[in-house]
């Protein structure tokens, strides 16, 4: 778990300050409450964890075979959400990679005891925060998104291999900021909304699962034999990959104790 | 007047002595104070020191003496800079370096600089050594290395006039082991530290590319060009690798399996790490077997020569046509942004020369 700039964070306090003093009397000081939040995938219900890397074991939407040998990929602004529609924002970016088992699990401390009926997060960063070479973590990870594409950072980095007439071929399915023409992009993140979940007790582990083969079928039925490789400054890619990203996460289990 | 002076020289004598002993005896050895050029702190993580091995003064000393020393190995004829010179970069210009025995294996000698950065902690090519630390251990028993016993080399090192009191001085005991020789080794491993070359300059503001090396930088990052900066980092990374592991296309079959000699998965054969872009003028040859004598062999592997197997790595994404099919002006451009790179400063350091 990584925070964002330390600006927006100075500022998120602040708020968060002026709110709790102001409008939240009857709170308990010390009452917070501590979510976990669990990165888990599947392929049409399938689990998937690096166990499953390599093997010609997926068939997606349109009927190729394909397999995985990288899947991490950036989620941050995460946002709990009450009845009444105020939220509250957590300023962290967490980079999950699949590949290495690290970032599967993201635990929030001293979330506002309160009740909570929905959880948003940006996949990959906005586009205020989708800050070129500003997270020394991610400038570790070669995370970067070059200039020539509009910079920032990559939100998703899918890779592996697909069968064509039983060749192997491979797929480098990098998700980022859409580059329009030369020097003019557009902004490619979106935000997974994931309502349905009463969340009222200390401690919450919230799983929230990943459908990879949702990347390849809805809207759009994905096309290996056209977009397969060199995907990062192909604007039609982006743009698919942009649209099929918002059906791709929704809630599993989710725990509650006191 | 001379018994007072006396006195009071005595009691200062004294007083100095008591302030001296007692200070050495709580402070122990000098913590190093690492510097770090600025294109390394430019939004970068501090490097990665073990707690258990702190850097010193005198650690780094030690290991800096023992890096060129050779009495480590059986006979006295080898020490780790003679497969690890700082004139090379900290490798050497053969494809394959012999051991004592005139005996040669089949990788070739890595450069050494920047790894305190490897937070993957993976060293050798295959990565089968955890740390710089289990990394420095197997060269000294290596057969076709050293070809010495840790039992003997730490005989040869207790039986030195020297050796003890610098252990002493640099971990408190004079009773050597091979855990502490390596941690000294590392030590010094850790303060080799390249970040002066004229891309680091260009980060900081200092200077400006030339066109053709301004044009060879966009290649590189061109998905649709050269791509090499999936694997080799790029200028907010500048340690010009992943330091992950890779099958880049070198072969259709596999005598050295690479990281699958220590994973024991198929589908890690032929994957080797990847090396560092700094510093390749004085490097070569390359690759882990040090097949390509120039840079200009390597570009043109890149360009034309690479092979599909299994595990050929999916970012190599044109090996459906043999590589990325540079023109001959894209890979002129590229090698004249890779020589960038080039930290001369590094070579020349007086701290990281023989002591």
């Amino acid at each position: 778990m990584k925070s964002l700039n330390l600006l927006r964070l100075a500022l998120l306090m602040l708020v968060f300050g002026v709110f709790f003093t102001a409008c939240d009397e009857d709170m308990v000081e010390d009452a917070n409450t501590k979510v976990t939040f669990n990165f888990t995938h599947n392929f049409d219900g399938a689990n998937v964890t690096a166990n499953e890397f390599n093997l010609f074991d997926f068939i997606n939407e349109k009927g190729d075979t394909l397999s995985l040998t990288k899947l991490r990929y950036l989620v941050s602004e995460i946002r709990l959400y009450k009845a009444n529609g105020d939220s509250v924002l957590f300023p962290f970016y967490n980079l999950v990679d699949v590949t290495n088992s690290t970032g599967l699990s993201l635990t929030i401390l001293d979330v506002p005891q309160d009740a909570y009926t929905g959880i948003s997060f940006v996949f990959g960063f906005d586009s205020i925060n989708n800050i070129s070479d500003a997270y020394a973590d991610l400038n570790l990870a070669s995370w970067n998104w070059p200039e020539m594409l509009g910079g920032g950072y990559h939100f998703m980095q899918m890779e592996g291999k697909f069968l064509e007439q039983g060749e192997e071929k491979p797929y480098a399915y990098h998700h980022g900021t859409a580059r329009v023409s030369e020097g003019v992009f557009e902004q490619n993140y979106f935000t997974a909304d994931l309502s349905g979940v009463t969340l009222n007790k200390a401690n919450a582990n919230i799983e929230i699962k990943m459908n990879i083969a949702e990347w390849y079928k809805n809207p759009n039925t994905w096309d290996f034999s056209t977009y397969s490789t060199m995907l990062m400054p192909n604007y039609n890619a982006q743009i698919l990959m942009h649209e099929n990203g918002k059906s791709v996460f929704s809630l599993g289990t989710v725990d509650q104790t006191n | 007047m001379k018994v007072r002076l006396s006195y009071f020289l005595l009691i200062l004598g004294f007083g100095v002595f008591y302030a001296c002993s007692d200070d050495s005896i709580s402070s122990g050895p000098t913590p190093y104070q690492l510097e770090i050029p600025g294109a390394l702190k430019l939004n970068f993580p501090p490097p990665v020191i073990p707690a258990d091995n702190p850097l010193t003064e005198e650690g780094v000393a030690l290991g800096r003496k023992l890096f060129f020393d050779p009495i480590l190995s059986a006979d006295g004829t080898q020490a780790c800079a003679n497969c690890h010179s700082p004139s090379s970069g900290f490798t050497d210009n053969r494809q394959f370096s012999p051991g004592i025995d005139g005996i040669v294996g089949n990788r070739n000698s890595m450069p050494l600089f920047n790894a305190a950065w490897n937070f993957g902690e993976r060293f050798f090519w295959d990565g089968r050594s955890r740390g710089l630390e289990e990394q420095a251990l197997e060269p000294v028993t290596n057969p076709i290395e050293m070809h010495n016993t840790w039992v003997n080399a730490m005989s040869s090192l207790q039986a030195h006039p020297d050796y003890p009191e610098l252990f002493n001085q640099a971990f408190g005991t004079s009773i050597i082991d091979s855990s502490l020789v390596t941690k000294a080794i590392a030590q010094f491993e850790r303060t080799l530290i390249s970040g002066n070359s004229k891309f680091d300059r260009y980060l900081l503001d200092e200077i400006n590319l030339s066109p053709a090396e301004f044009r060879g930088l966009n290649v590189f990052m061109a998905e649709e060009g050269g791509d090499c900066f999936h694997c080799h980092g790029n200028p907010a990374n500048p340690l010009w690798t992943d330091n992950d592991f890779h099958n880049n296309g070198l072969d259709s079959f596999f005598t050295d399996k690479g990281l699958e000699n220590v994973t024991g998965n198929p589908f890690d054969r032929g994957k080797f790490k990847t090396p560092s872009l700094r510093n390749l003028v004085f490097t070569a040859p390359y690759m882990h077997d040090g097949r390509f004598a120039t840079i200009d062999e390597v570009l043109e592997h890149y360009s034309t020569g690479v092979k599909v197997t299994t595990t050929t790595d999916p970012l190599m994404q044109f090996s459906f046509q043999g590589g990325v099919q540079m023109t001959p002006e894209e890979k002129s451009d590229l090698k004249a942004f890779l020589l960038t790179l080039t930290d001369s400063s590094f070579i020349t350091n007086p701290a990281f020369q023989a002591p």
